[in-house]
């Protein structure tokens, strides 16, 4: 029994350069009926056909939930990272046909808030344009600080500030311009609740800093998309496929047991979610785990992976596949 | 398709009846000849011609009556309908679920025309031709969720997805299975579902709440859960168990099979999209021992399986006291020979 | 004997703890009877956190046994009120000008915890803002499923609604909302025949 993903066949509709890094992608259906209506906070999961690779990344919705005509994603070039970003900026163009994921929603607004405090950090505002059209709709109460690298990186900077001038509050590194969190945090309404995403070292500074205030935990939210990390290439057996793969050096294992032909179930590809939970049938080596899904003990228990972004380091690994 | 509904009450005189078609449609629910709690949780996709599970939101001969039942326990406590502040735009999720299936599903009996925010819905079973703006609630006579629940069968809970759990927010709530939407209401899912006995000790709902948080949108499931019935009594609720309890007492072995009912429930899950919120319909359905065992396969094995279940179970659902006088009445109808596998009639 | 360890029951019934120092930026503490104890206790443990605290206490027949103890263990401010009922206006008046930050610590009994937890989450306050610790009696609050109405201080099972007067068992199963039990009739299926009451816990 796994939860179904279900697969949206379309076309890409435009590829738009929002600044040197970033390139925003619109998707409309090949079969020309209308998308799915979503929550802002969704994501979808991308297949890229690159030759006989493909990779699925997620990345977060960022048009209005209520617009069925077509989806917009926007991408944040990595240089060094294992290449999806690239094949996204370099490959894709108008008119490809690429399939996505059904709208998946780890990040929702808390709809019982007072008051909805979004903090972004760079690439990290994506899912918080879908929200904001979201609650605009509704007349919902936010306030977004967003903070950028420079005015020329402020991916959306403009499109927020003039539809939005009281509420949305931009802060420039070049500029020496911080969030000023603890004076933020302090006098909010009962009932706020506190949205974040941004790189890691933000999304642990706002948990940090909402805790010293007294803030609980159920009331700080935030999602952070794991990039699988790339790493020495090692062998798995999957025992109930009767298969032995190797995982590349710039291939997730849950890639490589896809790409032997195994089903995996799986959601986020970020080890997130939890939906790709596989047990250990035996190991002699190190577990690298890169998720937020297992727990300390299920860790140290060695008995559990997250094959979305978790390595294995030794000389044997048997999975339960 | 044409349904020929039913004129026939739930309550008082019971003059409820199941025809030939509807006996044979039967949503029976075990697969083999005992039963234990699983999470018994398959894809909700459209089943067999003219079975419960051909479409999304079953519509059968009942229709009418259910909802002029519903209406009829509305009227008696409004607290059956009730939907937190924050639940709004997941009720308008179920209403454009709801109406766009029941229009593609059954287009001789419903139809809606969508421009824009402008729709119009039309039931012509119920007799209702309506033109709303879609998210403006002042533009019904009920809030959506009511509105459209009181021209549907079923119960329908909506089940809101936060801090890895599921809160029970809302819901319209007239056919239960003895639990109350009113004390229950806001409750997370292992909070609602503490009165249940074994489940909790097999992990039953640790599974089923572990799967349920990953549900997909455009991926709904199904399961089938069932409990026994005195008289065709749709609303077994807490709330008029004084009036409805002293019923089990007059069960003889004379009128057990008339009067006695398994009562089976439907329910599906949904992933909500606007709302992320998940909507679990509980359709009802009611059948007399006697039609029961017309199917040969049937009657042998609810014999087995009532005579053999836990103690704990016959206790929860409610028939530990007429548990003998049922089973009599059924092991006439056992001669021992083995059943086929899975739910469906020989 | 004011702390009572409650038997193992059904997932909705809550766990009490036990009141801990927090940080946050504002303090309300409700308690009732046997409670202030437990406020004593915390302020041993966190003097600071006392000086800073709004304080709401019902003595509830405990008369001035617990309220001169507690009003030396140097609260911020301290009201003494006569019932629930008439500390419902001012406690709701506290919640609706708090901020985030605040820390909640109800103690005493089932009763006055549930109503006032009640009061909290309605007016948005998170669930993990909000400690809790019993003391004192063991006396029940419960809702008539019947007719809604609620009893307050049952210490019997079965007892007679207060309202519409059917006789009710008591069960575990628990309404944050309410913060209250359920009741449901004990003779629905055989009208007349009653049980003998027993004390809860005997």
């Amino acid at each position: 029994m796994s939860a179904g993903t279900s697969k949206i066949a379309v076309r890409v509709a435009d590829v738009i350069k929002v600044n040197d890094l970033v390139t925003r992608f619109r998707f409309v259906r090949r079969d020309g009926r209308e998308m799915p209506t979503f929550s802002g906070g969704a994501h979808t999961v991308v297949e890229m056909k690159d030759g006989d690779r493909t990779r699925l990344n997620p990345y977060s919705l960022m048009s209005d939930p209520a617009d069925r005509s077509a989806y917009s994603i926007s991408v944040r070039r990595d240089d060094v990272g294992r290449g999806g970003s690239l094949f996204m900026h370099q490959k894709v163009k108008p008119g490809d046909e690429m399939v996505i994921s059904y709208p998946v929603n780890l990040f929702s607004l808390d709809l019982r808030a007072s008051k909805h405090l979004m903090l972004a950090g760079g690439i990290g505002i994506t899912p918080f344009l879908a929200q904001i059209k979201q609650l605009g709709h509704a007349g919902g109460n936010f306030e977004l600080h967003y903070s950028v690298r420079t005015a020329a990186l402020g991916s959306y900077v403009d499109e927020l500030t003039a539809a939005h001038p009281d509420r949305v509050h931009v802060y420039y590194d070049d500029r020496k311009q911080a969030i000023d969190l603890a004076r933020l945090l302090d006098g909010q309404p009962l009932g706020t609740h506190i949205y974040v995403c941004g790189p890691k070292g933000m999304i642990d500074w706002v948990h940090k800093t909402a805790r010293a205030h007294g803030w609980p935990e159920s009331a700080v939210h935030s999602e952070e998309f794991l990039a699988p990390q790339s790493g020495k290439p090692f062998s798995v057996e999957l025992a109930r496929s009767a298969k032995t793969i190797t995982v590349g050096e710039h291939e997730s294992l849950l890639e490589a047991i896809e790409a032997a032909g195994v089903e995996a179930p799986y959601l986020c590809r970020g080890g997130a979610c939890g939906q790709c939970e596989t047990d250990v049938l035996a190991h002699e080596g190190t577990f690298i785990h890169n998720d937020h899904w297992l727990t300390e003990d299920q860790r140290k228990g060695c008995k559990k992976i997250m094959p979305c972004v978790s390595r294995f380091d030794g000389r044997r690994l048997v999975l339960d596949r | 398709m044409t349904i020929q509904f039913n004129d026939e009450t739930f309550t008082g005189d019971y003059t409820f009846r199941n025809s030939p078609r509807a006996i044979r449609r039967f949503p029976f629910p075990f697969h083999e000849d005992s039963y234990m709690y699983a999470v018994n949780l398959e894809p909700h996709l459209p089943g067999p011609k003219g079975s419960a599970f051909e479409h999304r939101f079953d519509v059968d001969e009942h229709y009418l009556s259910e909802m002029k039942d519903r209406a009829r326990v509305l009227a008696d406590d409004p607290l059956r309908c009730q939907s937190l502040p924050h639940m709004d735009l997941a009720g308008w999720d179920t209403l454009e679920l709801i109406m766009t299936s029941k229009a593609e599903d059954y287009p001789d009996l419903f139809e809606l025309h969508r421009d824009g925010d402008r729709w119009r819905w039309i039931n012509r079973p119920m007799g209702i031709d309506d033109t709303f703006t879609f998210l403006d609630k002042t533009t019904l006579p009920y809030g959506p969720l009511e509105y459209i629940t009181r021209q549907t069968q079923g119960d329908y809970a909506i089940l809101d997805q936060r801090e890895n759990d599921l809160w029970m927010d809302a819901g319209m709530v007239t056919t239960q299975a003895d639990w109350s939407l009113d004390f229950d209401i806001g409750m997370s899912f292992m909070q609602w579902h503490a009165p249940v006995p074994l489940a909790h000790q097999l992990g039953v709902f640790d599974r089923a709440l572990k799967f349920l948080l990953n549900l997909q949108q455009g991926a709904p499931v199904r399961r089938l859960n069932w409990t026994m019935t005195v008289n065709p009594n749709l609303d077994t609720s807490p709330e008029n168990y004084h009036k409805w309890g002293p019923e089990k007492t007059t069960l003889t072995p004379e009128n057990v099979g008339q009067k006695q009912h398994l009562r089976v429930e439907l329910q599906t899950l949904w992933r909500l999209p606007r709302s992320n919120a998940m909507l679990f319909p509980i359709r009802g359905y009611l059948i007399r021992l006697e039609d029961i065992v017309t199917v040969p396969k049937w009657g042998r094995r609810l014999h087995r399986v009532l005579r053999d279940l836990p103690v704990e179970l016959a206790t929860y659902k409610g028939f530990i006291r007429n548990r003998p006088m049922i089973v009599e009445y059924l092991s006439q109808f056992d001669d021992g020979a083995p059943t086929s596998p899975g739910c469906f009639p020989d | 004997m004011t702390r009572f360890t409650f038997p193992p029951s059904i997932a909705s019934r809550p766990v009490w703890g036990t009141l801990l120092p927090r940080k946050g930026t504002a303090f309300l503490m409700i308690a009732d009877a046997e409670g202030a104890e437990a406020l004593i206790d915390l302020a041993k443990a966190a003097p600071d956190l006392m000086a800073a605290a709004d304080v709401v206490y019902l003595p509830k027949g405990t008369g001035t046994r617990f309220s001169d103890a507690l009003r030396a263990a140097g609260p911020g401010t301290l009201y003494i009120g006569p019932s629930f009922d008439a500390a419902e206006p001012r406690i709701k008046r506290m919640l609706a000008d708090a901020r985030m930050g605040l820390q909640i610590f109800l103690t005493g009994t089932e009763g006055l915890m549930g109503r006032a937890m009640a009061l909290a989450l309605a007016a948005g306050t998170p669930v993990d803002a909000i400690q809790t610790e019993h003391r004192g009696s063991v006396a029940r609050r419960m809702q008539c499923v019947h007719c809604k109405g609620f009893t307050e201080d049952v210490m019997t099972d079965p007892f007679v609604c207060a309202h519409c007067g059917l006789n009710l068992f008591v069960r575990d199963h628990y309404s944050r909302r309410f913060g209250a039990y359920q009741g449901v009739c004990v003779d629905a299926e055989d009208p007349g025949v009653i049980p003998p009451q027993k004390e809860l816990y005997s």
